[in-house]
């Protein structure tokens, strides 16, 4: 058992790691949903748009940490910016009009971005602290694999500290368990929804600070495949749950790295074993391992 | 008071007239349509503006399809399905699997040693009837095939994947298709699928021609045409069955539906199904259009863009979706082009360049989405039937208003 983990520690920190990135894009769907009822496809190219920010921050002449603060902001304006053009005014509309508009909001990214990038790929800045080498038990890794777990498990406990001890967390809490009810008693709901966004497209930034850190390159679909892996993560955990949606993408990044680990053959595999866990869920538990009862869903 | 009078042997109402009226201009148009593609493929030179149009009317007819059964899908029976990518692949590749050429296994499974099939229908089939109609006739068993074995991955994946609902649904659907993909490429299947490289060297578009004397009469663009058109009809003819009024029933109230005896699941499943063949059907007739194929391809944005066609057309309008289709590829192939080279008509434009054209479609797609939720046709359907009926009402009202008029003179 101790060689195993011992041969396999490479493919184990980076899942660790992984993981910890996706839980910090998984955090915003996860909010997103358990308030709007919305699954916001455009959250994946919010994260890559944050990665080209860095990008262009950078070359543009920006010091790092000034870059930091930048994408961080821009980020956040975007996210809050999309919430109030794209799914403000269908509020009353079917949620297939929401979630079309999500698409629609995506494929716009998207082609934003091969417009701006010209479709190559984009090399990533390197942040020296990040991308410091180290040495655990053997494995060699960049710092990032060991600031990720942490940094997440810190903004995730201040975030949950935010929302149950605070009078805007109560009020997100009061909005995800009844819209209409909540509405009449007193919640600015706009004002709830718009500041979901804000932390969901915090937490994306700075999971695309650690993301890219690793990956270095920023394609157009760079955001896609995270986004929704993380928002399978989120369905696993139990959507609405912040501690399911963590739990949910530390699993899924460090099963996925096993199966990059176990066979050159498997490597494609990887991406779709997260499908397949979804599924099994959805059959299994709908409502998660953290969810609540079950409300329409299956 | 004037006296009416009433033909006997005609005795009609004005709307089975304009029905009938209909149906001839249809015909006529259909007829017209077909003699003009075929003047296309053989009697008009090749030139700058026919070579942008023959394969924007290609893949406008094949995208057609693939709306036309999305939106059966997710429009006549309000199930969001996102799997639509992944249905298209399996048609492809089994299209192609099925229809390359016994002797270029070797070249294209040059890394599998010639994968493990080793026949080809149209070329068995060339041996027998000739190599014209051999090819013809194979691919169109191929096609069948493809949409057979996407019909059969529709019909496992459905028991699952049916109970969910709504967004679940397309999440779920989203996800096979992205399995379907991942299993695609996967080299332990590499004999049969080629693992991740190209599949090529299969009948295509170009190999529908028949020879007549001398000359070839060619059939390239006729041929998804005819495809498209036979499976859009029999859709069509579905969507007007009890079938189609049940999966209506779902799609405006599930519980209600219940209630009234529909066979929830059972219909689900039998849409889902359907779906799925044509889909598979379009993704055959994609790879004939493309002449390679490649599993990566079939992303989940190809499902987005057919999507948004299907939204641009109208969510529950069979015509809607072909004439977006149509629109759709058009103008992302050849009269949005300008967007992308850098200028119109010698105005150069700093911004134009490369990927533009997506972000004006884009950003089109996204305002229709918001402010024009109906689409172009909304659930109506065009017909000429339709148009007829409206002209002759307005004729009819304008005629009332000049009597009323001459009255009050």
């Amino acid at each position: 058992m101790v060689d195993f983990l011992h041969n396999n520690l490479q493919y184990l920190l980076s899942g660790i790691s992984v993981g910890g990135q996706y839980a910090l894009i998984a955090i915003g769907y996860t909010m997103v949903y358990g308030i709007l009822r919305l699954i916001n496809f455009a959250h994946g190219d919010v994260f890559m748009v944050a990665g080209l920010i860095m990008i262009y921050a950078v070359a543009g002449g920006l010091p790092l940490w000034a870059a930091m603060v930048l994408v961080i902001v821009l980020t956040v304006a975007l996210g809050v910016a999309i919430e109030k053009v794209a799914y403000k005014p269908l509020r009353s509309a079917p949620r297939m009009s929401v979630m079309i508009s999500a698409i629609g909001v995506s494929y716009l990214l998207q082609n934003c971005a091969l417009y701006f990038t010209g479709g190559l790929p984009r090399t990533y800045p390197v942040i020296p602290f990040l991308t410091k080498k180290v040495t655990i038990w053997g494995a060699t890794t960049k710092m990032v694999t060991i600031i990720t777990p942490i940094l997440t498990l810190v903004l995730v406990f201040v975030l949950v500290f935010l929302i149950n001890h605070t009078k805007i967390g109560m009020a997100m809490r009061a909005v995800s368990k009844d819209f209409e009810t909540s509405q009449l008693m007193g919640i600015k709901i706009n004002s709830v929804i718009s500041f979901t966004f804000v932390i969901g497209c915090f937490l994306a930034a700075v999971g695309s600070l650690l993301y890219f850190s690793n990956y270095q390159t920023v394609v157009p679909t760079s955001g896609a495949m995270p986004g929704l892996k993380a928002f399978v993560a989120a369905v696993f955990g139990g959507i609405g749950s912040i501690p399911g949606a963590v739990i949910g993408a530390f699993i899924i990044g460090i099963c996925e790295n096993i199966i990059k680990g176990v066979g050159q053959q498997w490597t494609i595999f990887s991406d779709a074993f997260t499908f397949v866990l979804l599924i099994v869920i959805l059959l299994v538990k709908p409502t998660g391992i953290f969810g609540e009862k079950a409300t329409d869903k299956v | 008071m004037k006296k009416q009078t009433v033909n006997t042997k005609n005795l009609r109402t004005p709307d089975e007239i304009a029905k009938r009226q209909g149906m001839w201009l249809t015909i006529i148009c259909l007829v017209a349509l077909y003699v003009g593609l075929f003047a296309l493929d053989n009697f008009v030179k090749p030139t700058k503006f026919t070579l942008m149009l023959i394969p924007v009317l290609k893949k406008g007819a094949i995208y057609s399809l693939l709306c036309v059964s999305m939106n059966l899908l997710n429009g006549f029976t309000g199930l969001f399905s996102l799997g639509q990518a992944g249905f298209m692949l399996i048609g492809a590749y089994a299209y192609s699997i099925f229809s390359i050429p016994a002797e270029q296994h070797a070249s294209v499974y040059q890394y599998f040693d010639g994968g493990i099939i080793q026949f080809s229908i149209p070329q068995m089939l060339s041996n027998a009837i000739g190599v014209d109609a051999g090819s013809f006739f194979g691919a169109i068993i191929c096609i069948l095939i493809a949409g057979v074995f996407a019909a059969i991955f529709a019909a496992l994946i459905g028991i699952p994947v049916l109970r969910l609902k709504s967004d679940y649904l397309a999440i779920a659907t989203l996800g096979f298709a992205e399995i379907i993909r991942a299993i695609f490429q996967w080299n332990g299947l590499g004999v049969i699928t080629n693992g991740s490289n190209l599949l090529r060297k299969y009948t295509a578009f170009s190999d529908m021609k028949i020879q007549v004397g001398a000359t070839a009469l060619k059939f390239g663009t006729i041929f998804p045409f005819f495809i498209v058109m036979l499976c859009i009809l029999v859709i069509i003819l579905l969507i007007n069955s009890s079938y189609g009024r049940a999966f209506k029933a779902i799609r405006d109230d599930e519980v209600a539906a219940e209630a009234m005896g529909i066979n929830l699941f059972k219909h689900k499943m039998m849409s889902f199904i359907i779906s799925s063949f044509f889909a598979g059907v379009g993704g055959a007739l994609l790879a004939m259009f493309q002449t390679t194929v490649q599993a990566s391809a079939f992303m989940s944005s190809m499902t987005y863009e057919i999507l948004l066609i299907v939204v641009i057309g109208g969510i529950g309008s069979v015509s809607g979706s072909c004439i977006a289709a149509f629109l759709y590829i058009a103008c992302s192939e050849w009269w949005l082009r300008f967007l992308d080279s850098g200028g119109v008509g010698g105005l150069e434009v700093a911004f134009f360049r490369d990927g533009f054209r997506k972000v004006v479609f884009s950003v089109v797609i996204m305002i229709i989405v918001l402010f024009f939720s109906q689409g172009i046709m909304g659930n109506k359907e065009l017909s000429f039937a339709g148009l007829i009926r409206r002209i002759k009402a307005k004729k009819a009202s304008k005629a009332v208003k000049a009597e009323v008029g001459g009255a009050a003179e």
